[in-house]
């Protein structure tokens, strides 16, 4: 894995600004192993990586590449078999005890007994804020992610992608620097997604919030961040980490521009070069 | 294109109008088959004795006088159905509350003991679900004796419960709730660990993400994803609570409750009292049943109409 290793510490230029941010989430020589019935599964396999704060990382790769189960180990929903991981510094464990990110899962996971106010208010419950001070954040990050109004009614009169962005504005209301989001948009349609996509880039350049961002859509994964980590199954293992330095204020229409095509490109040969393995 | 669209519109509130008008006819057809074949039934099995009495008049009958005679008589096999609603009528509304040969007074004394098993069966249920779902122990030791309580005819042990608390001077109220809380605590507890371990994996990755103790896992997810699955068993829990309580009152010997009127009847051969008293547990369980309904529904609706 060295190689991987000089790409990541390398060249690229945003890298070498990047070295001087702070590490959120440092994984050296991380492996997974699940015991099943009839044979271990390697669901990660020597993952060495470093995100930095303001990193908009995304893992792409097919079904079954573990890029779900290493964000998983991130957010201390799931532990390795060896290696290390830190997380702020710290153990994952501690991270998540320090309420120290912000989870999106694949599915919006409201509850439906909750009008979507209270859904919002729910992980501010748990952290014990006073309900001015909830009633003022479920309003600020439903704003945000632009479904003032909403307050009152419940999961099941909203469509999928607006109960998403539900999801994303209760992840989001207790402001953490990181948020990890695992497939968000894979339920949605491919406009809601690109709508979606271009809020989510807003709000990363507007908050300098970390994101980890799970997907196997490349054009999404180059279109929202500034390093792509490829990924390849059995076991479960990083390829290339390709970093990108499109503009910041980019828009839809960057997808079309010779640099976005060419980052594209560079993740379609390192994904295809994981199936030769095969 | 306009006709869809008028005829989508349309649909839900004809659709509406069918459903209510094709609820009654079919509950009256199948009330008035009901009642035909019982004034069948009481010509038939109360004619015997209709019959020896006319001979021993001595005067001549015929059928009009026997059809009369059997929807008429004062301790009859079958009573007619207009002789136990008017018995019904007389045993509620024709006599004070307070007397002992009132209906309502015997369906009080049920209903106060249906109520106090029922909250027991309801405390003791959820408690056993909540320590199941939580402790593996329990889940492991529990769940064989939870089942294997209610494979025991409760009519079996009815009489020894209320034998063992009267010794210990515990009469009255306490033996009945107790044993109607036998009976409903068992729906309570198996539904509500189904409620409990309803929530969904992502569900409690959330609340895990959050970093939320158990205690707050269960305030924010498990109690209130269980709440669908409580609802269907409270109802079946209710009813039992009242069959729970009628059984309790007859091995008592007790004084009051539709379960004495009921074997006071059976003494006496009042089985026109017994009837009344049946039809008026009966009422009395669609009552309680339409009460867990009622909660049922306001509480759907502070959720915003889904439970």
């Amino acid at each position: 894995m060295a190689p991987v290793q000089a790409v990541l510490e390398g060249s690229a230029p945003a890298a070498a600004t990047g070295a001087q941010r702070a590490p959120v989430v440092e994984a050296r020589d991380l492996s997974l192993i699940f015991q099943t019935p009839d044979a271990p599964v390697t669901a990660l396999s020597d993952i060495n990586l470093t995100i930095r704060r303001g990193d908009f990382v995304s893992l792409i790769g097919p079904s079954g590449c573990g890029k779900t189960t290493l964000m998983r180990v991130v957010a201390d929903l799931a532990r390795q078999t060896s290696g290390t991981l830190l997380v702020n510094g710290g153990s994952a464990e501690q991270a998540r005890l320090d309420r120290a990110y912000g989870y999106v899962f694949q599915a919006p996971a409201l509850y439906p007994w909750r009008s979507i106010e209270r859904n919002i208010m729910l992980p501010l419950e748990i952290m014990g804020m006073s309900k001015a001070e909830r009633r003022e954040r479920a309003a600020r990050y439903l704003d945000l992610v632009g479904l003032k109004g909403f307050e009152r009614k419940f999961p099941w009169q909203l469509s999928g992608g607006m109960q998403q962005r539900v999801s994303i504005a209760r992840a989001l209301s207790f402001e953490p620097a990181l948020l990890l989001m695992d497939e968000p948009f894979g339920a949605l349609d491919e406009i809601t997604r690109d709508n979606l996509n271009v809020h989510l880039l807003r709000l990363w350049e507007k908050t300098g919030i970390t994101v980890i961002f799970v997907t196997h859509s490349i054009p999404e994964a180059v279109f929202l961040s500034s390093k792509i980590v490829v990924m390849s199954p059995r076991p479960g293992r990083i390829l290339e980490v390709i970093d990108s330095d499109l503009p910041t204020d980019r828009d839809l229409d960057a997808r079309e521009t010779p640099e976005f095509l060419e980052i594209a490109h560079r993740v379609r040969v390192a994904l295809r070069a994981g199936h030769s393995y095969d | 294109m306009t006709d869809a669209v008028l005829g989508g519109t349309a649909v839900p509130s004809v659709r509406n109008r069918r459903d209510r008008d094709g609820a009654v006819l079919p509950v009256l057809t199948v009330l008035a088959v009901l009642l035909a074949v019982w004034y069948v039934a009481a010509v038939w099995l109360n004619a015997p004795q209709v019959t020896e009495k006319l001979n021993r008049g001595g005067t001549d009958w015929g059928v009009s006088e026997l059809v009369a005679g059997t929807w008429a008589m004062e301790r009859p096999v079958l009573p007619a159905p207009h002789q136990v609603a008017v018995e019904l009528y007389d045993s509620v509304f024709g006599r004070p509350v307070t007397s002992k040969r009132s209906l309502v007074y015997h369906a009080q004394v049920t209903l106060s003991a249906t109520v106090a098993g029922f909250a027991l069966g309801l405390a003791l249920g959820v408690l056993l679900a909540i320590g199941i779902v939580h402790v593996t122990v329990l889940d492991r030791s529990l769940m064989p004796w939870i089942i294997a309580s209610q494979t025991i005819p409760i009519l079996a042990i009815a009489p020894m419960i209320v034998v063992v608390l009267g010794n210990l001077g515990f009469t009255g109220l306490l033996p009945k709730a107790i044993i109607s809380g036998y009976l409903s605590f068992f729906p309570i507890a198996i539904g509500m660990v189904k409620g409990l371990r309803s929530p969904d994996p992502l569900q409690l990755d959330l609340m895990r993400t959050y970093s939320a103790t158990d205690a707050q896992t269960f305030a924010k997810l498990r109690w209130p994803s269980s709440m669908s699955f409580l609802f269907p068993s409270l109802k079946v829990a209710i009813a039992l609570s009242l069959v729970g309580a009628i059984v309790a009152e007859l091995p008592t010997g007790a004084q009051a409750g539709l379960g004495a009127r009921l074997l006071a009847g059976s003494y006496y051969g009042q089985t026109i009292q017994i009837w009344a008293a049946l039809f008026m547990s009966a009422f009395l369980a669609v009552a309680a049943v339409g009460a867990v309904g009622l909660v049922e529904r306001l509480l759907t609706h502070l959720r915003g109409g889904r439970l």
